[in-house]
């Protein structure tokens, strides 16, 4: 397609938006891939986050400092960097080699997990910090445990956490650089409705992007695009009402 | 019901506390009076097992309470801070938590916060989030929720410091009832001499971190035992 004039753009935007009206199957298949990757990778982010955030806020051990810094930096981690690193321990000469998970949705996992973790970790970690001392002292004077402080801290700073979770859900939709490396933007051979190849296999949202553009295919980049941001802004408008209710 | 000897609490060099004696009847009101920085709060968290002394025995019941033991003995009290902590969630499940963690069945737990509630005069309020409370409401609260697994023994920092007169006739009302009704023993620091002579029965003196007096309420407020205490008394001590 032409993308040089404003009549094609207006088609390819029309054709966008057809390709997912039609529920054309290639499409739903890498929504579906950008879904679970960053979904899954997003759980067990947060499965270790959580935990995480609290260790640093109620206990006390050697390196727990350097930890911290650790997260603070890994938070402003660039993706490409993230990527080429897993992409080094995955390939078969590297430490991670026997796994065989090079261009899999797996890697893809691995490498958002890395991402988002210090993210979620860190945002949850701010919103234990902001749960006032006088709440614990509540718990304990009420008759609590340190159990129920923990609890009671969680419920307090429940806000925040799930905004960290949703902050690392949009993070890993968005992001291109690091699961491109990992995943190789992989679709099997074929055709299907006459655009893009085959059903993907580690191809996302984010990575189709790139390449259709580069190959010039504008409507499916676009309609691509346009379930992307919706994506991203239903994870990031939940967000805002959450935080509005806190 | 629960005696202190000899104990003192530094902060880092700072004396807060010098060797206090003191001990609390089982169903009285005692006030503990002093001008403002002289360490009330201090006691207060000691005997609440949210500071630790630097020295001194603290005895619960005739028996020395060893940290170990603080679950059994906090178990059996509840202290109301200065400024009230509100849990952010319904007035229901503020007031209901005391006995949600002592693992009481739903239906009790229901007819307590109601009665706890109506004591209060926040009957009808149970839906509402405890964050939008006004001031003298919310205080109000925390006083429902110390009180809802009727502890032994009430500690009250300041209670109507922050409130207009209106809240504070209120708070000293529930705190009438609660000592008629429930026969709760109640510590309160306070430096509102009028409130002193209205709720308490005893009445210690706290100055620079030395308790200097402790006496009947007739006897400070007639004879008192101490020039300084008459001095505070009488409004005359600059603080
Ligand atoms: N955690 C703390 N660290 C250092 N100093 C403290 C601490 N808590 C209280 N103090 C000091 O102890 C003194 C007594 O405080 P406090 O018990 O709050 O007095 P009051 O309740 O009678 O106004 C004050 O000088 C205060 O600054
Ligand atoms: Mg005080």
């Amino acid at each position: 397609m032409d993308i040089s004039s404003g009549d094609s753009l207006l088609q390819g935007i029309i054709k966008g938006f057809e390709l997912i009206f039609s529920l054309n199957p290639y499409i739903l298949s890498i929504t579906g891939v950008s879904i679970e990757v960053s979904g899954t990778a997003t759980i067990l982010a947060t499965l270790t986050a959580i935990p995480l955030a609290f260790a640093l806020s109620f206990t006390h051990f050697r390196g727990k400092q350097a930890l911290i810094t650790l997260i603070n930096t890994g938070m402003g981690l660039p993706p490409v960097f993230v990527g080429l690193v897993v992409f080094l321990m995955v390939v078969p000469a590297g430490p991670l080699g026997l796994l065989n998970i090079v261009f899999t949705r797996k890697a893809m996992i691995l490498a958002q997990y890395i991402l988002i973790t210090p993210i979620i970790t860190g945002i949850s970690l701010a919103a234990i910090k902001a749960v006032p001392l006088s709440i614990i002292e509540t718990v304990y004077t009420l008759g609590g445990s340190e159990k129920d402080a923990v609890v009671a801290t969680l419920k307090e700073a429940r806000f925040g956490i799930i905004t960290a979770v949703l902050a690392g859900l949009g993070r890993a939709l968005a992001e291109v650089g690091a699961i491109l490396i990992v995943g190789g933007n992989i679709a099997r051979t074929g055709s299907i409705g006459g655009i893009g190849e085959g059903l993907s296999e580690t191809r996302t949202l984010t990575t189709a992007i790139t390449s259709e553009t580069s190959k010039g295919d504008i409507s499916t980049s676009i309609a691509l695009g346009i379930i992307l941001i919706s994506l991203v802004l239903s994870v990031n408008i939940l967000a805002n009402f959450i935080q509005r209710r806190d | 019901m629960f005696r202190v000897e000899n104990l003192s609490k530094s902060f880092g060099n700072k004396e807060v506390l010098k060797k206090i004696n003191l001990e609390i009847f089982r169903g009285e009101v005692f006030a503990l009076m002093g001008p403002s920085g002289v360490g009330k709060t201090t006691l207060l968290r000691i005997l609440n097992f949210l500071e630790t002394p630097t020295d001194g025995k603290m005895m619960f019941n005739g028996r020395e309470c060893a940290i170990r033991q603080k679950n059994t003995v906090m178990h059996k009290m509840s202290m109301l801070f200065q400024r009230p902590a509100l849990f952010n969630s319904s007035v229901f499940n503020n007031v209901a938590y005391g006995l949600i963690i002592r693992g009481v069945d739903k239906k009790t737990i229901g007819k307590k916060v109601i009665e706890a509630l109506n004591l209060v005069g926040l009957a009808g309020y149970e839906k509402q989030r405890a964050l939008t409370l006004s001031g003298g409401e919310a205080q109000r609260m925390v006083f429902a929720r110390a009180i809802v697994y009727s502890p032994d023994l009430l500690l009250l920092d300041e209670p109507t410091s922050n409130l207009d007169p209106a809240n504070v006739a209120k708070i000293e009302e529930i705190i009438k009832k609660i000592r008629s009704e429930h026969g709760t023993t109640i510590v309160i620091a306070t430096h509102n001499i009028p409130q002193v002579r209205r709720i308490a029965d005893r009445v210690g003196i706290l100055l620079n971190g030395e308790l200097i007096e402790v006496n009947s309420k007739e006897k400070i407020f007639t004879n008192p035992g101490d020039a300084r205490s008459a001095a505070f008394i009488k409004g005359e001590m600059i603080y």
